[in-house]
C-alpha cells in the first residue's frame, strides 16, 4: 500500500497540502490518496474497495491518450459480472420501436458502418472532494476523467435499424451490473432522442484500440461524448426507444442539479421547476506536469503543463496569469486530438525570485463559455470548473 | 428483517475472497474497520452488505447528524437496507457519534 504524494512529492509536499490548500489546485483537502490494485489495472487511487471506485493519479492524466490500465473506475452497485462476450446480445426495443433486435457483438462488427470518436470521459461527480463547503458522495479528487480513442458502431444506425417511432422520446439504457439487494434500484438511465441520434453517440466495442478493460465496461459501454460520464452506460445490455422519461431512481433523483444553474444542453423531459439532469461538461483544465508545492529551481527555465477540454464546442485559447490573476497571457495549446478530446496547453516560465509562485489557469471554449473564479454550489458537488491554479516553490 | 439483515451479511461474509471479483475488486477490504464505540457492530453488519465500510469515514469530514440521518432514510427507503427502527436509531447514533465533521 503506497501513499501517491510520498511517491510523488515526499513528506514536504503532505505538510504544505495540509497546511492551505485553496481551491482549485490538485488534492482534495489534504487527505491521503491511497493506492490500490484491481485486476488488469496498475495502482489507482482507492476511493472505494465496493462498489469498486478508483481514481487516476495525476501522473496518468499526462499521456495524450489516458492508458487503458489506468482509466478510472466509478460503479454504484456492488455486483459486476464478467460478461461472456460469445453469449452476450444486446436487446434492442421498446414502446417506441419499430420492432425488436437481438445483436451479438459479431452482429455489430459485421452489419454496422463503424464509427470511432476521440473523447474525455469525465465523471459528473469529478473533483466533488474539493467541493466547500464539503458534500456527501465518492470524495474523488481531479482523476474521475480520463481522454481516450473510442471505437465501435454509431448507436444511432442501431436504433434506425429496430425502427425510431416519431413518437420516441427518450433512450433507456441498461447494464449487466447490478444490485446486492433486490429492492436496491438497478443502475437504469436515459438519454434524450435527440442525442442518442447524435452522430458521435457510440456503442463502444474498444478503447484506445483494444477491448474494453471489464472495469470500464467489457465488452460494449455508450459513449455520449461531450456529456458526464453517468450517461456512458457499462457493460451494455438493453436499450429501449420509449415515448415517455424513464422513472429511475438514477434519473430522478440522482445526478441533478440546480435547474438553471449552469450552462449546456437541456434534458426536457426529465427536467422539473427546482432539478433537472447534469448534462453536458463544462469547459475545464488541470495542470498535470507539477503537484501543488513542487520545488523549481530560480532562473531555470521551466513547462508548466496540462489539459484542457469542454462539451465539444472546442478549446479556443487557455490563458494564464503569474502575477495574482491581474493579468492574463496565452498558454501554448498543443495539437487537437478531436473537439471532444482534452487539448494540452504549456507555460512556459522562467521563476527569476525565490519564494511561492501562483500559476494560474483558465480556458476558454469556441462556445465563448470561460472558466470562472468561484464555484457554484450544488448538493451534489458536481460541475467544478473553477480557475485552476498551482503554487510552484521557487527555490 | 432482522433475520435477513442477519442471513444476508453472513451470505456476504461468506463469500469472502471467492466472491470478491464479482462483488468488485473487495479483497482487501476486511482490513477496513470502524472506530470502537456503541453500535459500531450493528452498522457493521448492516453498512457492509451493500458496501465496503471505507465510505462512512471517508464521508465524515461532509457530515453532521442531519446528513447521517438523510442517508440512513435513503438507504432504507430507496435502496432497500435492511434495519429496522429501533437499528437505524443506534445507527445513526454511532454515526453522529463517530464520524461527523466538526462544526
Amino acid at each position: 500500500m503506497l501513499r501517491r504524494r510520498e511517491l510523488l512529492a515526499g513528506s514536504v509536499g503532505t505538510l504544505l497540502a495540509r497546511a492551505a490548500r485553496p481551491a482549485g489546485t490538485a488534492d482534495p483537502h489534504g487527505s491521503a490518496e491511497i493506492l490500490g490494485t484491481l485486476a488488469g489495472k496498475r495502482p489507482l487511487i482507492r476511493r472505494a474497495f465496493r462498489p469498486p471506485n478508483y481514481e487516476t493519479p495525476l501522473r496518468d492524466l499526462v499521456a495524450p491518450f489516458t492508458p487503458n490500465d489506468a482509466f478510472f473506475v466509478r460503479y454504484h452497485l456492488a455486483v459486476i459480472p464478467e460478461v461472456d462476450p460469445h453469449s452476450w446480445r444486446l436487446a434492442v426495443g421498446g414502446a417506441s420501436a419499430g420492432h425488436a433486435l437481438s445483436l451479438s457483438l459479431r452482429d455489430l462488427r459485421e452489419n454496422f458502418e463503424p464509427a470511432t470518436v476521440v473523447a474525455v470521459n469525465q465523471c459528473s461527480g469529478n473533483r466533488r472532494g474539493l467541493f466547500t463547503p464539503r458534500v456527501p458522495g465518492v470524495q474523488w479528487g481531479n482523476g474521475a476523467m480520463g481522454n481516450a480513442r473510442w471505437s465501435g458502431v454509431r448507436l444511432r444506425d442501431v436504433l434506425q435499424r429496430a425502427g425510431v417511432a416519431a413518437d420516441a422520446l427518450e433512450i433507456w439504457l441498461e447494464g449487466a451490473d447490478g444490485p446486492v439487494l433486490p429492492a436496491t434500484p438497478r443502475f437504469q438511465k436515459s438519454l434524450p432522442v435527440e442525442r442518442a441520434l447524435d452522430e458521435n453517440t457510440l456503442i463502444a466495442l474498444q478503447m484506445n484500440d483494444a477491448p474494453l478493460p471489464h472495469w470500464n465496461g467489457a465488452p460494449a459501454r455508450l459513449v455520449v461524448p461531450g456529456w458526464t460520464g453517468t450517461y456512458w452506460m457499462k457493460h451494455l445490455t438493453a436499450i429501449r426507444i420509449e415515448p415517455k422519461p424513464l422513472e429511475s431512481f438514477w434519473m430522478k433523483a440522482a445526478y441533478r442539479v440546480p435547474t438553471g444553474a449552469f450552462p449546456g444542453a437541456r434534458f426536457a423531459s426529465q427536467e422539473n421547476p427546482d432539478t433537472t439532469p447534469i448534462t453536458e461538461i463544462l469547459v475545464n483544465s488541470l495542470i498535470t506536469s507539477h503537484v501543488w508545492g513542487a520545488r523549481v529551481a530560480q532562473g531555470r527555465r521551466v513547462t508548466v503543463a496540462g489539459k484542457a477540454w469542454d462539451n465539444g464546442a472546442g478549446i479556443e485559447r487557455v490563458e494564464y496569469s503569474i502575477d495574482g490573476r491581474q493579468s492574463w497571457r496565452e498558454a501554448v495549446l498543443g495539437s487537437e486530438l478531436g473537439r471532444f478530446a482534452w487539448r494540452e496547453f504549456s507555460v512556459p516560465l522562467e521563476p527569476a525570485q525565490r519564494g511561492s509562485l501562483e500559476v494560474a489557469v483558465r480556458a476558454r471554449s469556441r462556445s465563448g463559455l470561460e472558466q470562472p473564479q468561484k464555484l457554484t454550489f450544488n448538493p451534489s458537488g458536481y460541475h467544478d470548473n473553477i480557475v485552476q491554479s498551482l503554487t510552484l516553490e521557487v527555490t | 428483517m432482522r433475520r435477513t439483515a442477519a442471513v444476508l451479511s453472513a451470505a456476504v461474509l461468506l463469500l469472502g475472497t471467492a466472491g470478491a471479483q464479482a462483488q468488485g475488486g473487495a479483497a482487501g477490504e476486511a482490513g477496513v474497520q470502524l472506530k470502537a464505540g456503541a453500535g459500531r457492530e450493528v452498522t457493521t453488519s448492516r453498512c457492509i452488505i451493500c458496501h465496503s465500510l471505507e465510505y462512512i469515514p471517508a464521508n465524515a469530514p461532509a457530515m453532521d447528524r442531519a446528513a447521517w440521518q438523510k442517508t440512513l432514510q435513503k438507504m432504507r427507503e430507496r435502496f432497500g437496507a435492511p434495519i429496522d427502527e429501533e437499528e437505524a436509531r443506534t445507527i445513526l447514533d454511532y454515526l453522529s457519534t463517530n464520524y461527523a465533521r466538526r462544526s
